[in-house]
């Protein structure tokens, strides 16, 4: 499974493969939460809508620039599967463009307008969510189903549609667990412990799919010995997911403490049901179609990006830290002052 | 080329055309507006006076509005790549792919954290690194405008790689990134993004005064907008200038477009007016100024200026933009450069001459506000988005006259467009037309009705306060 690394053709593509999953990794781990926020927004009070944009204020901008990197990517490294996948997805990622482009705006519009136009822009922000997380979770149902276009890959992705959005509202809880206090906080557990089932069953429905769909992913799981050094990926997700809902039901703990665990519960999860499907697909880029080798970019091209984001990436990852500290703590309504 | 494919091509160019525009607008806003906040967050560190940081407040909620802008209709772009011109990739991606990535790693990440602490982290982080914070965010806009324009200026003077199986290879990056036509049309771009806060600063300041708004912030503001236009705009018509003769150098078909220059002459006149018409290869109702063209573009009186007709070939083949679209479009930018030129001389000198008669009164000031006519001021007003106007008109002049290619003398567009059905693209492109029409609606009203607020005082600024020289900060009150 591991490339030649002697070989700059070898392990170049590999290389831009690994640092292309981390990137849409971070971006559904951090972009996620503030949809979920988003999706999990009417559900609010006016007074606590306005701690719940405050809690990912200063986040999402940077948020959506994973999305940008991660398309970037495979724009620049993979530009034939770019072409195949964006072409073949053409309609969901419009949506997902349309609903990025009006939570967004919404997002700076609602804090700006005039009081009675403040309700539009809200019922915009939440809109704009949803029709993003689904869109996203409809580009992955057909994905997984190899970019067919029938009418059972199409109810395949309206499943994997819907799970999305119930996960994003589901990690979003858990954002609000640990920026929020008081009353909204008890609501966000209440979110969390309701939302939880789509997180179980949106990964149940992707790793009994996947086998099912394609032999080659059948047999990469199923048979010995491999599905012995597999067997721990299902075994940490369930236990994650009996832990999560453990806590789901005692929170918030005295004192607030360990606000912070679902959150970081939940990340572990994402990252697990992430690398069992990235395993799935290996070394595809278009699924059963093109492989990473055979779409990938000039080398010498790489290798120009590669030496670019083995310095940048740190630095970005360091200042997303140092944002994240300076607003770490409980939410407030956000101020310019 | 059957009719479907040109109904996808010709539907696939307008989306594009309407995502790019929709999309360049914001940018040509935040690039500079992030160094104008800059300036304003570095004279409050240097002064304490607090009409300084009014200003930053009132501005960075435009700018934080134009960012999110910028970002979701700059995600838009960043896909349409694949949804709808997969060739392109496809064919120069080694080269165009590696810019694109830095544009992203070392700019946009770079704002988009930043604007986080810019716009959120005043009281919580100390001043030095919100002022840090400021300048980053301005160079980040920067940075990522350098790349943009580097793949774009590639685009039309493209050098420093070779074609190996329809499939473009880099082999000098330098000359890639320093490729001819750069540096002029970086310059040229930076300017018009001054340019268009310039007049967007002293636009909707001139609102404000309208409005009754007398606070010393106001003035401020007024003064450095005027100023940003009255400085800059002789130096982008010298810019302009430069470029065009870099332009003459390697795409005389789009130079012979934007003249009307049909006839290869020597001593070609310059077209005020007329209407290009491509079936009679000629100009109706013509106006014209004797070898002026030739003058402009070669500094001499009778030189050679090629024509159109030169670039089509024996069998018939137009290897020329089409000609009405560059011809006006040029004229629009210029024509809005004029009317910039003359308006911000004429506020200068109108504010200048009030503060020669009111020497002695408020020494230290080189320009005083009350000595703008009201006429004057008027006309400001809709002057603030003029910057938007030349800067598409510069840009549908730059763009369209390259058509029939897409990256010059390499791939043409129509090689690069994605074989969607026409229907799909229509169906999308009336979608992005409406949301595009209806936030552009509501951005204007936004600022009119931020300006409105403001001018009414429940903005929580300096009014009426007397010169504080080095005012302590008072405790500064909630922007929204």
């Amino acid at each position: 499974m591991l490339p030649d690394f002697a070989n700059p053709a070898d392990w170049l593509p590999w290389a831009f493969a690994s640092l292309m999953g981390l990137s849409i990794l971070v971006y559904v781990v951090l972009d996620g939460f503030d949809l979920g926020v988003g999706i999990l927004f009417p559900l609010a009070e006016p007074a606590e809508q306005d701690r719940m944009i405050g809690s990912i204020g200063p986040f999402w901008d940077a948020n959506e620039t994973w999305l940008v990197l991660a398309v970037g990517l495979l724009l620049v490294a993979f530009p034939q599967a770019h072409g195949m996948i964006l072409t073949a997805l053409y309609l969901p990622v419009f949506v997902m463009l349309v609903g990025l482009i009006l939570r967004g705006v919404a997002f700076e519009f609602r804090a700006k307008a005039r009081d009675h136009h403040k309700r539009l822009w809200n019922r915009l922000f939440f809109t704009g969510s949803l029709m993003t997380a689904l869109a996203q979770g409809f580009m992955l149902g057909l994905y997984i189903m190899g970019l067919e276009q029938t009418a059972a890959t199409y109810a395949f992705a309206t499943l994997t549609a819907v799970f999305l959005a119930v996960g994003y509202s589901f990690i979003g809880s858990a954002w609000l667990i640990h920026k929020t206090e008081g009353a909204l906080q008890w609501k966000a557990v209440r979110w969390g412990r309701e939302s939880l089932w789509g997180v179980i069953l949106g990964i149940g429905a992707v790793s009994l799919a996947t086998p099912l769909v394609s032999p080659r992913i059948f047999d990469k799981w199923l048979t010995v010995p491999e599905v012995f050094y597999l067997a721990p990926l299902p075994i940490l997700s369930g236990l994650l997911i009996l832990w999560l809902w453990k806590m789901l039901r005692e929170m918030p703990f005295p004192e607030d403490r360990r606000s912070w665990l679902p959150f970081a519960a939940a990340t572990a999860l994402f990252t697990l049901a992430y690398l069992g499907m990235a395993y799935s697909f290996y070394p595809y880029v278009v699924p059963e179609q093109l492989t990473i080798h055979e779409a990938a970019a000039a080398p010498e091209s790489l290798m120009i990006i590669l030496v670019g984001a083995c310095i940048v990436v740190p630095v970005i990852l360091g200042y997303s830290v140092l944002a994240y500290t300076i607003f770490r703590g409980k939410a407030t309504e956000l101020r310019y002052d | 080329m059957d009719m479907e494919t040109l109904d996808t091509l010709l539907l696939s160019r307008i989306q594009f055309a309407a995502n790019i525009s929709f999309h360049i607008l914001f940018p040509t806003i935040t690039i500079a507006l992030g160094w104008v906040l800059f300036f304003f967050r570095l004279r409050f560190a240097q002064t304490g006076d607090e009409k300084w940081m009014a200003a930053y407040r009132f501005w960075v909620k435009v700018f934080a509005l134009s960012f999110a802008m910028g970002v979701v209709s700059g995600i838009t772009m960043s896909f349409q790549f694949g949804t709808n011109w997969p060739g392109f990739m496809e064919t120069v991606g080694n080269i165009a792919g590696p810019l694109l990535a830095y544009e992203v790693l070392t700019a946009f990440f770079l704002e988009a954290v930043f604007i986080g602490i810019m716009l959120f982290g005043f009281s919580r982080v100390p001043g030095w690194l919100h002022m840090l914070a400021t300048f980053l965010v301005a160079f980040g806009t920067t940075m990522s405008a350098f790349w943009i324009i580097v793949l774009n200026s590639w685009m039309h003077t493209p050098q420093g790689f070779e074609m190996i199986d329809g499939q473009a290879f880099a082999t000098d990056w330098w000359a890639i990134i320093f490729n001819p036509s750069m540096p002029y049309r970086f310059a040229h771009m930076m300017l018009a993004s001054f340019l268009t806060v310039g007049f967007l600063v002293a636009g909707v300041s001139a609102f404000r005064w309208l409005l009754g708004d007398r606070s010393r912030e106001v003035r401020a503001m007024l003064k450095t907008g005027v100023s940003i236009g009255a400085l800059l705009i002789p130096l982008q018509i010298f810019m302009g200038d430069l470029h065009g003769l870099n332009t003459k150098e390697y795409q005389p078909a789009k130079v012979a477009a934007m003249e009307g220059l049909w006839e290869t002459q020597a001593g070609a006149p310059l077209v005020l007016f007329g209407i290009p018409d491509e079936e009679a290869r000629t100009n109706h109702m013509a106006l014209e100024i004797p070898g002026l063209a030739s003058f402009i573009l070669t500094h001499e009186w009778d030189g050679e200026l090629t024509g159109l007709n030169d670039f089509v070939t024996e069998a018939g083949e137009v290897l020329h933009p089409p000609v009405a679209p560059v011809f006006w479009s040029f004229r629009v930018m210029v024509g809005t450069g004029v009317a910039m030129l003359l308006l911000s001389w004429a506020a200068v000198f109108f504010m200048w001459r009030r503060r020669q008669l009111h020497e002695g009164r408020i020494t230290g000031h080189w320009f005083a506000v009350e000595g703008l006519p009201k006429p004057l001021l008027w006309a400001l007003v809709p002057m603030a988005f003029s910057g938007w106007v030349a800067t598409l008109a510069g840009w549908y002049t730059t763009e369209i006259g390259r058509q029939p290619w897409l990256v010059q003398g390499v791939m043409t567009t129509e090689m690069a467009v994605a074989d969607v059905p026409a229907p799909m693209v229509m169906g999308t492109l009336v979608t992005y037309l409406a949301i595009y029409a209806a936030l552009l609606f509501a951005y204007v009203g936004v600022i009119a009705y931020l300006a409105r607020k403001a001018a009414r005082g429940e903005d929580g600024r300096a009014i009426g306060m007397p010169h504080p020289g080095k005012a302590q900060v008072a405790a500064l009150s909630p922007a929204e």
